[in-house]
């Protein structure tokens, strides 16, 4: 087993609390990883980027290499175009839809909506929507994390387990509202992929 | 005893604990800052008193950690690969007076600039003191090799660097710890006179340098860390130094590819292990990340050994960190890229967060100075930088911590008026005060804004040496007090702070603006905490 995931966003939309509750899943169940983290400059408001890798074998590289990536999870729909060149043929493309406009240049919505839509493997989901709408809009990225689950290989109680160790410090009801957050992100990807 | 899942600073930081450092040095700089944060934030370190605080700059963390290793005691400095060129000087010395308790520099590189002024390769300066270096090639060897480094700084009483790039102090892994050891005694040197660098002494000091430079060659060919794996098709071989053997070994695994591998992450370079790979192959590929260090050796000069393959005959990109890919195509094997980026897709560079007050500083700042026309502000290294980007474009110059003070000085000399400089109050500490001195001495005409957002910003908000003490700093050096200004840069207070930067501005002589309002990021931070707590 073998799964290479790009989360995609913009710095300071909080990507690494997708990749470090992968993370943690993933050791539980005694695979092994790689997280390649971008820190410095670009997280002021850029594009970011992390390459995570789990095996159940030894993993060599920290970046993923071109046209591998079994996934890309993208928090803001022009990021998640940034990386298809690492996309895998059989891979899909998993993205938020709330753009992030900081720049004065940004394309036409809907232009990178029919970008997007002409992938044969896309899930788009209205994470911040969702999230709103289980009184937890900060719950987003947990969201978007339910929606990878299903393309992950990791039994979904080892990512509600993660999503509890990752927020055990906030909280019981910050912790409650994660977890539905997941779960409300798994059951729209289920029934995208059953489409 | 428990796997951690720690990035490669980490691992560096964690491994210093567990060998018994009793102190650390650093000045914040990526991709190297989480080296200390960690050491920080670890119950370990306070519970064995380990010393963990900021440098004012790299040079007093180099010379901070000399010290230590006076005493007998291991030290640990780290800093970013251009954070070298400012401890260049105690670095280069170090290895001439030696050590007392063991010493490690860890330099993390930038290759492809991802946060830098430059991909300098800090190989070089570990040959030019000539002293062993270290380049662990993933997280556990980051942190095995710490144990390592301390063992050949102290057989050798020499400085050890260890060397990191971006991808590997950026990238988390499973990394399996040791048991601790415990901090060394306090104990001076045996010779009062080893780090009195007087001619005569450092003649001799020198000599001793000199004199274990094949027992370092030796350690290196006999290294569990340097390793040839063999392979059949001897048609090509490679050398691989640190992080760029994962990328071969990615590559090789997933093609079945079988062919002799030289590892390389100790040096100096183990000559007997080189020549064999090079005599048994008929030509080699070398994978450095950095510069072509060992290529260009290995070529010979004028270029001697046309089967040495890599970074300088285009077999690999010149610049630019490496990847897998790069690799495979060194190869000759294709690599199969999934669909283009689409032409819709637009870059999305750094940009100030909102609410920061480097926004209001650079609007007032450009509205004062419309009157003389643009082209003459200096700027430094930090978040404020990014006034060189649209829509501000107020910046004419970046070039190393501290260079505005004195490039607008020179400016000024040459009778530019006025001269402008932009510096963040950490980046002043770090390396501005003294060419403001220079300024004072020679009332060059410059006008000085300190972005005073009292933190290290753009590392993440580590602190800063002299929040609260700027005006008396700037007095102490002798700006007159009437020059020194304070302004808050808000929206509201927009036409006063444009005021008070145009009369600095006018001022022939040493003026300095201090425009002082709390980074948002750190505020933010705080105000969390705070609620935490109630």
């Amino acid at each position: 087993m073998q799964k290479d995931v790009i989360i995609a966003g913009v710095g300071g939309q909080g990507i690494l609390s997708i990749a470090a509750s992968i993370g943690l899943a993933a050791v539980a169940e005694n695979l092994r990883l790689k997280q390649s983290e971008v820190h410095g400059m670009s997280q002021r408001g850029g594009a970011v980027q992390s390459n995570l890798r789990i095996s159940d074998r030894e993993i060599s590289s920290d970046l993923i290499p071109l046209g591998s990536a079994d996934l890309i999870i993208s928090v803001e729909p022009m990021e998640s175009l940034r990386y298809l060149p690492w996309l895998s043929e059989n891979g899909w493309l998993i993205t938020n839809t709330t753009p992030v406009k900081n720049i004065t240049n940004y394309p036409d919505l809907e232009e990178i909506m029919a970008e997007i839509r002409s992938l044969n493997n896309h899930i788009i989901i209205e994470a911040d929507r969702i999230a709103r709408e289980i009184g937890s809009p900060r719950s987003s990225n947990m969201v978007m994390l339910g929606a990878a689950a299903p393309f992950l290989d990791i039994g979904f109680e080892n990512l509600e387990e993660a999503v509890r160790e990752l927020f055990r410090k906030k909280g019981n009801d910050i912790i409650e509202f994660n977890l539905k957050a997941l779960k409300a992100g798994k059951d729209i990807a289920s029934e995208e992929i059953s489409k | 005893m428990k796997n951690l899942m720690l990035l490669g600073d980490e691992a560096v930081a964690k491994a210093g604990m567990d060998a018994g450092i009793s102190g650390i040095y650093a000045y914040p700089g990526t991709p190297s800052t989480e080296i200390m944060e960690y050491v920080q934030t670890s119950g370990q370190a306070s519970d064995g008193g380990i010393f963990c605080q900021w440098s004012a700059n790299e040079k007093t963390a180099m010379e901070a950690a000399l010290g230590m290793s006076f005493t007998g005691k291991r030290a640990m400095v780290c800093m970013k690969h251009v954070g070298l060129n400012v401890a260049a000087d105690p670095f280069m010395n170090s290895a001439v007076t030696g050590i007392n308790g063991g010493l490690i520099l860890v330099v993390a590189d930038d290759p492809s600039m991802h946060s830098s002024q430059n991909e300098q390769d800090s190989r070089y300066y570990g040959k030019f003191a000539m002293i062993p270096v270290i380049e662990p090639s993933n997280q556990q060897e980051a942190y095995d090799m710490v144990f390592h480094g301390f063992e050949l700084s102290e057989k050798y009483r020499l400085p050890v660097m260890l060397r990191l790039t971006t991808r590997l102090s950026h990238s988390r892994s499973s990394v399996k710890p040791e048991n601790a050891l415990s901090q060394k005694e306090l104990s001076l040197p045996e010779d009062p006179r080893q780090f009195v660098l007087l001619p005569a002494i450092a003649r001799k000091r020198y000599k001793y340098l000199l004199s274990v430079q094949d027992a370092l060659e030796k350690e290196s060919e006999d290294s569990p860390y340097n390793t040839i794996t063999e392979g059949t098709d001897k048609s090509v071989g490679f050398i691989a130094c640190g992080l760029a053997y994962n990328y071969l070994m990615e590559v090789m695994v997933r093609e079945g590819l079988d062919h002799p591998v030289l590892k390389v992450t100790q040096y100096p370079l183990p000559g007997i292990l080189i020549g064999k790979i090079t005599g048994d192959c008929d030509s080699v590929i070398v994978l450095e990340e950095g510069y072509p260090f060992l290529e260009e050796m290995l070529r010979g000069f004028p270029v001697t050994d046309k089967r040495i393959r890599g970074r300088l005959d285009g077999t690999l990109p010149r610049d630019g960190e490496l990847n897998p890919d790069h690799v495979a195509k060194a190869i000759g094997i294709t690599v199969k890229e999934g669909p283009a980026v689409p032409a819709v897709i637009k870059n999305r560079p750094p940009s100030f967060c909102a609410g920061c007050g480097h926004i209001d500083m650079f609007n007032a700042l450009l509205e004062a100075i419309d009157d003389f026309g643009p082209g003459r502000v200096f700027s430094d290294i930090g978040c404020y930088t990014l006034g060189a980007l649209e829509p501000f474009n107020a910046i004419n110059s970046c070039v190393d911590m501290g260079a505005s003070v004195t490039m607008a000085k020179g400016a000024a000399d040459a009778g530019l008026h006025p001269s402008v400089c932009v510096i963040g109050d950490s980046t002043f500490t770090h390396s501005g005060m003294t060419g403001l001195l220079d300024a004072v001495n020679d009332k060059s005409s410059i006008t000085v804004l300190i972005g005073d957002n009292s933190t290290t910003g753009m590392t993440g908000g580590q602190k800063s040496s002299a929040t609260g003490r700027i005006e008396s700093i700037c007095a102490g050096i002798g700006v007159l007090p009437e020059r020194i200004r304070v302004i808050e840069p808000l929206r509201k207070n927009h036409s006063r702070n444009v005021e008070i930067i145009k009369e600095e501005l006018e001022y022939k002589g040493v003026s300095v603006v201090i425009a002082r309002r709390e980074c948002i990021q750190v505020a933010t931070k705080s105000r969390k905490q705070e609620k935490k707590h109630k």
